[in-house]
């Protein structure tokens, strides 16, 4: 079962909630997260798994041959990103307006343009100490499109040891960490998805962020969850939103200062706060039965 | 020599329009005979790289000199492929009209571009 | 013209608390001279806490798709050999483009025998004014799912420097969106300084790294504001030492407040709502701080 952890808002205790969900589903899973919060990855930071493996992620980039090019212009034509631009006689390419489509590779009549691979991330994978395996992906500084890392990561084999996880005799469960908002890598987080636990919290800001989640969850037809953190800080009405839309509320974390002071200092949700394991765990086996699959 | 002028207007006598790859028409115009003649911007509605193809457009123009406001690194770089040169209205005087400019041109006024004016905007 | 981005490399910081802050403040000791932009298109929520109102909107047209003259179609399947990004999908025998995934590259119209794909512009989203007491404000919604490629960012701080510029404003105010991709580098692009808002949590100095880092990529000055400084002060020393370690300054520290939750509650600038809270009176002089730094960059540039 692929279950994807999303919010809308920024900040909301989305990695809080998926990491917990993966500490106490390790208990009697097998448990898999993916943290495709590419541009600002944390669950790590919660989870301190030992890294061990890896790898690049590149996207291809097209590289002229000069001797072949006649500078017909037909490369330039066709990019509708205005990646490559013909002007006195040679051919300019842009990288950072590259999306890696290969049109101009193909269109080429003199065959003069191929494609390298330009380096634009990484995949970092390992597992922690209660046997959760963990990968998450990089954006490099300066790059500006996070979906090709998005897309490897989601690809990545599982490496030697969660092998294991979908030939196991365990249910598994993969978690995946969202990036905020609700614009197109959301959408590829969801994508393969079985449920989606949203995380919110009770203000005018987390409402209308919400929304722009349950839209997109909503048109791809998947079930949600909604787990409400921070609960008691303000009126929002996000309990009548939900009836409304007619999605369960699976948890209420209240706002204490000594849950946000041990989350502050890298403690995950299950230590800082023994009490909610009932919760957390009585909502995976809502998952489970509700959603089905392995 | 061939000018074209970044221009928010489609005539000689408009304003001015201080972007380059947005601005919504280039006005050609000969700096001896003051001939000129409208182009519509093609970059306007590009998604991104709309410097690069206002630059390259320029260039098969058969323009030999760009005035505008300012220049992205990826403009700059192809103006400058093109062998182009790129050169900045005077900054702070707002209500610019394109024959000002033409002007200063001939006085010999005009800034040189060394490098691009800014860091370019992305998507833009 | 000055231009402040106000950033976090992790969302939920408190950013956009900050910037309705500051906007307040910059309209009691520059009045009329400051506009405001919010350019977290994925999130916009600025206006929530600016009391904006007599808001315009505009349809936002951007990028393409491919679509398929479904009458013309003989469902041959040599587009879905061209797409690299799975957007061709046959559902019923019958190829169809998924308009999320597909990216607009033209790709599959060179290879469609017989013509039947077009590139379709597309509406994804709308650009927004709004009046507040704070000074005009040009902001944007990206409609759920589309991909923010930062032209929509580009596009409202275009709209917010030309009426800027228009009315002979001292500044722009700018909340900008979390991450360090696309959407960030497009609100980064040109800024005078930018404000990275971060908490003294372990991932808010993880995070706060990468944005310096692309804030630094493209030459922008930088400060740090620390959000909820007293919550974790180990934490909150980290991040200044981080901070000092690549010589960008802590200019300030607020302390946790539940003023701040209660204004946001109340949509209004936490300094407008409760003046004398100590969370206001942080704000306050964060933003004298920031006019006095913003003089110095200048006069340094």
């Amino acid at each position: 079962m692929r279950v994807v952890v999303a919010s809308g808002k920024g900040g909301t205790g989305k990695t809080t909630l998926a990491t917990a969900l993966a500490q106490v589903a390790a208990e009697t899973q097998a448990v898999r997260v993916l943290d495709c919060d590419v541009e600002a990855p944390n669950a790590a930071l919660f989870l301190h798994p030992q890294w061990s493996s890896g790898a690049e992620v590149t996207r291809p980039v097209p590289r002229v041959d000069a001797e072949r090019c006649t500078a017909c212009g037909r490369c330039a034509e066709v990019c509708q990103f205005n990646a490559l631009a013909v002007v006195a006689g040679a051919v300019l390419v842009f990288d950072e307006l590259c999306h890696g489509c290969g049109r101009c590779t193909w269109i080429c009549p003199e065959q003069a343009i191929h494609e390298e691979p330009l380096t634009v991330g990484q995949i970092e994978a390992g597992r922690t100490l209660e046997g959760i395996d963990l990968a998450q992906g990089l954006l490099r500084i300066g790059q500006p499109m996070g979906l090709p890392v998005l897309r490897a990561l989601k690809h990545w084999p599982p490496t030697t040891a969660s092998a294991s996880v979908s030939a196991s005799p365990l249910p598994w469960i993969e978690i995946r960490d969202a990036p905020p908002g609700a614009s197109c890598p959301v959408v590829e987080t969801l994508r393969g998805a079985d449920a989606v636990v949203l995380v919110t919290e009770p203000t005018a800001f987390g409402l209308h962020d919400l929304r722009q989640v349950v839209g997109i969850v909503q048109e791809l037809g998947l079930p949600a969850w909604v787990v409400i953190n921070r609960d008691g800080i303000g009126e929002a009405p996000i309990d009548a939103y939900c009836a409304e839309q007619g999605l369960p509320i699976a948890l209420r974390l209240p706002l204490e200062r000594r849950l946000a002071e041990a989350l502050a200092r890298g403690q995950s949700l299950p230590e800082a706060a023994p009490e909610y394991r009932p919760a957390i765990r009585h909502l995976l086996e809502r998952l489970r039965y509700e959603v089905g699959g392995s | 020599m061939k000018l074209a002028l970044s221009m928010a207007g489609d005539t000689l006598d408009a304003a001015f329009d201080a972007r380059f790859g947005r601005a919504p028409f280039f006005v050609l115009v000969d700096s001896e005979s003051g001939e000129w003649t409208r182009l519509p911007n093609p970059a306007l509605e590009a998604d991104g790289g709309a410097g690069v193809r206002a630059a390259q457009f320029l260039a098969a123009q058969g323009a030999e000199v760009v005035v505008s406001g300012a220049y992205g690194p990826k403009a700059w770089t192809t103006l400058h492929a093109a062998g182009l040169r790129a050169l900045l209205a005077p900054e702070g005087q707002n209500a610019l009209i394109g024959r000002q400019l033409l002007d200063q041109f001939r006085a010999g006024t005009l800034r040189e571009a060394e490098a691009a004016s800014h860091d370019g905007h992305h998507g833009g | 013209m000055k231009e402040i981005v106000i950033l976090s490399g992790k969302g939920g910081t408190g950013k956009t608390s900050v910037t309705a802050a500051l906007a307040h403040q910059a309209s009691l000791t520059q009045p009329g001279r400051w506009l405001l932009a919010d350019a977290d298109v994925d999130a916009a929520n600025l206006a929530l806490l600016l009391e904006a109102r007599a808001t315009v909107a505009e349809p936002f047209v951007s990028g393409a798709v491919a679509v398929i003259d479904r009458d013309a179609c003989s469902d041959c399947g040599a587009c879905e050999t061209a797409c690299r990004y799975e957007a061709l999908a046959q559902i019923d025998g019958h190829w169809q483009v998924d308009p999320i995934a597909c990216e607009g590259c033209g790709a599959c119209l060179d290879r469609c025998p017989s013509g039947d794909l077009s590139l379709v512009a597309q509406t994804v989203g709308t650009c927004r004014r709004s009046e507040t007491p704070y000074g005009p404000l040009q902001h944007a919604h990206l409609n759920p799912g589309q991909e923010n490629s930062g032209k929509l960012v580009t596009a409202v701080k275009r709209r917010a420097q030309a009426e800027a510029e228009a009315g002979g404003c001292g500044g722009l105010l700018v909340d900008g969106p979390p991450g360090i991709g696309c959407p960030v580098i497009a609100a980064v692009s040109g800024a005078s300084l930018a404000l990275l808002v971060t908490e003294p949590t372990v991932s808010g100095r993880e995070d706060l790294e990468r944005a310096l880092a692309t804030v630094r990529h493209f030459g922008v000055p930088a400060r740090i504001c620390i959000n909820k400084a007293d919550l974790y002060p180990e934490g909150a020393r980290a991040i200044e030492e981080l901070g000092t370690a690549l010589g960008v300054a802590t200019i300030a520290r607020l302390p946790f407040d539940l003023s701040m939750a209660e204004a946001l509650a109340a949509g209004r600038p936490v300094t407008a709502h409760r003046p004398e809270a100590p969370v206001s009176l942080a704000l306050a002089e964060l933003w004298t701080t920031l006019e006095a730094h913003l003089a110095a960059e200048a006069g340094s540039a």
